[in-house]
């Protein structure tokens, strides 16, 4: 495999006494979206800020494409876009006014800046606002204008921080989209987010992040399968509880949850497992199940498990 | 730093270009939202009649002169002042939107954003100023001394000026919170009446008059006395800044630079780090 596009290794920050990175370690191949997961004050927008220059660490490095952030932090820039949880635009100037007065800023020609400005704009569905001051926009129309502001100079490497928060579902969905184009388009993304289900869309790769470390890696698929697969049994007579609980027992290797007066939840270790096992298992014991289901955990299962509060070490 | 740093030239270029893109900005801000226009035609026109009149009415200037005439310049040295926190209110905006860490995210000149902020308030302000002159004339005031004098006075003005926008700049990015700079406005009000601009000095009591007689608006307002030949020119045992206006601006503005140029870049260029 080709290096990485973006490289972390053993990143430490403090502000104070908070110890926001303790060796955050990060890589990601190019042309894909790494989804950075994590919950309130893991240290996602801390690891961002110091991969998009804006933040140096403490002890360790990080590279992009290459170039080290601190020390050839103007090669980095040159390469990177970054959409904040803000939507980081001008709100008295209109949408067109934003792209190309950040295009300039990109220096780029006064007609390319324009040119650049009048593409993105009709790429992403704002021309119909793009002479409007952004003060009229919806919340998700500003996020949209601030993740195509970071696209002007096409870069190798996008920065979503957190880029749907506080959108209402349509919105979501249009950013999503908007990210998938971008990726079609070979960009490689670092995205952060505390929505599983975002990530879960979008990435590619999953690093949970927990007390300023990466816990875990893997794709959405490796990651769930840590945990195992759920299998949920609603019974036709609540009375075959017991037996019921037994078969459970035996398969899981671990005591079932009552989710209901009639329904048993139980996490099955690893792999293979058939419904059709499960189903005889439960006949050849006399319980009668209204409904069996085996489903992979969600996300939020995974994250749940892995970021559960631990005293930081 | 051993950054792969593009010449030199081409960086002063940028750092050019990038400012005179953000004073663009600037412009740009005030034609897409004229109430700002508005708000700026309208506070001289409140000044002068709320000094000029109501309290002019009751206050006797010490050589016999007429009030506005002897107000006027007062009111260019307040203006004047509104620079600090104009600059203010707009880095802690850029700082709390997000809209630096952008600026300091992207490939542009590092000095840009604070050279192009000051540089586009100093085009704001001789609007400011030239619409608080066509109310001074309005009203009867008018320099006394010639062309020259005339011009010396206005550039002290715009030299103090340009000083006091680099303190804006720091302390707008030292709040970093759009709430707490725009809190932080009303200070203005204190900060120039504290001074020789609407009252002589002589009759605070002895710490309020010592505050007053070095306050920077006060240096100023008694230069452009002395320049435009407006009545109220102290007399007596004087503060050293009252009996040197001219030097004292230019002093002031010196010191100004020296001390907050360099800790605003600094601020600007570490921003969170």
């Amino acid at each position: 495999m080709a290096d990485p596009v973006v490289f972390a290794e053993g990143l430490h920050k403090s502000f104070g006494d908070t110890h926001a990175l303790r060796g955050l370690d990060l890589s990601v191949p190019r042309g894909t979206v790494c989804g950075v997961l994590g919950p309130n004050g893991a240290g996602k927008t801390t690891a961002v800020r110091i991969l998009a220059t804006l933040s140096d660490p403490d002890a360790g490095h990080a590279r992009i494409a290459g170039y080290d952030v601190v020390r050839e932090a103007g090669q980095v820039r040159a390469r990177i876009g970054l959409a904040g949880q803000h939507a980081a635009v001008d709100e008295k100037l209109t949408g067109r006014g934003n792209l190309r007065m950040f295009g300039r800023l990109s220096h780029l020609s006064r007609r390319e800046a324009h040119r650049r400005a009048d593409e993105l704009l009709e790429r992403f569905g704002l021309m119909d606002a793009a002479d409007r001051q952004v003060t009229g926009y919806s919340g998700g129309m500003r996020r949209r204008l601030d993740l195509i502001t970071s696209l002007i100079l096409r870069p190798e490497v996008l920065f979503l921080d957190e880029p749907t928060t506080g959108l209402d579902p349509r919105s979501r969905g249009e950013i999503w989209d908007s990210v998938r184009e971008l990726v079609a388009d070979g960009t490689t993304v670092l995205l952060t987010t505390q929505y599983l289900d975002e990530a879960d869309q979008l990435a590619d790769d999953i690093a949970v992040v927990d007390h300023g470390q990466v816990i875990a890696t893997g794709t959405p698929d490796e990651l769930k399968a840590t945990i195992g697969d759920r299998l949920d049994v609603v019974l036709e007579d609540p009375a075959a509880l017991p037996p019921a609980a037994t078969v459970l027992t035996a398969l899981a290797g671990t005591d079932p949850t009552m989710t209901g007066a009639d329904r048993l939840s139980v996490a099955l270790p690893g792999g293979g497992f058939r419904l059709a096992d499960i189903v005889r298992e439960l006949d050849r014991a006399g319980v009668a199940a209204a409904d069996v289901g085996l489903r992979r955990p969600t996300l939020d299962e995974v994250f749940l498990r892995l970021t559960d509060r631990k005293e930081p070490v | 730093m051993t950054d792969l740093a593009p010449p030199l030239g081409r960086r002063l270029r940028w750092t050019f270009t990038d400012g005179l893109t953000l004073v663009g900005r600037e412009l740009g801000r005030l034609r897409h939202d004229p109430g700002e226009l508005v708000a700026a035609l309208i506070f001289p026109a409140v000044m002068v009649v709320l000094f000029g009149y109501v309290f002019g009415s009751a206050i006797q200037v010490p050589d016999g002169g007429d009030y506005r005439e002897y107000l006027m310049p007062g009111l260019f040295a307040m203006v004047t002042f509104a620079a600090v926190m104009g600059v203010m209110t707009r880095m802690a905006a850029d700082a709390s939107r997000g809209v630096m860490d952008r600026f300091r995210s992207m490939p542009m000149a590092r000095l840009a954003v604070p050279f192009g902020q000051t540089g586009a308030d100093l085009l704001t302000g001789l609007l400011m100023l030239a619409i608080m002159v066509g109310a001074g004339l309005l009203v009867g005031w008018q320099p006394h001394r010639g062309l020259i004098p005339t011009a010396q006075a206005f550039l002290l003005m715009v030299v103090l000026r340009y000083a006091l926008s680099w303190v804006g700049v720091y302390v707008g990015l030292a709040v970093k919170n759009d709430q707490v700079a725009d809190a932080m406005v009303p200070l203005f009000l204190p900060f120039t009446m504290l001074s020789n601009a609407f009252v002589p000095t002589d009759g605070m009591p002895g710490w309020l008059r010592f505050l007053a007689d070095w306050n920077p608006v006060s240096a100023l307002t008694a230069a452009a006395r002395e320049l435009f030949g407006n009545p109220g020119a102290p007399s007596g045992n004087l503060a050293w800044p009252l009996a040197h206006p001219v030097t004292a601006v230019l002093l002031w503005s010196a010191a100004l630079l020296v001390i907050f140029v360099p800790l605003s870049l600094r601020a600007y260029t570490r921003g969170g780090r």
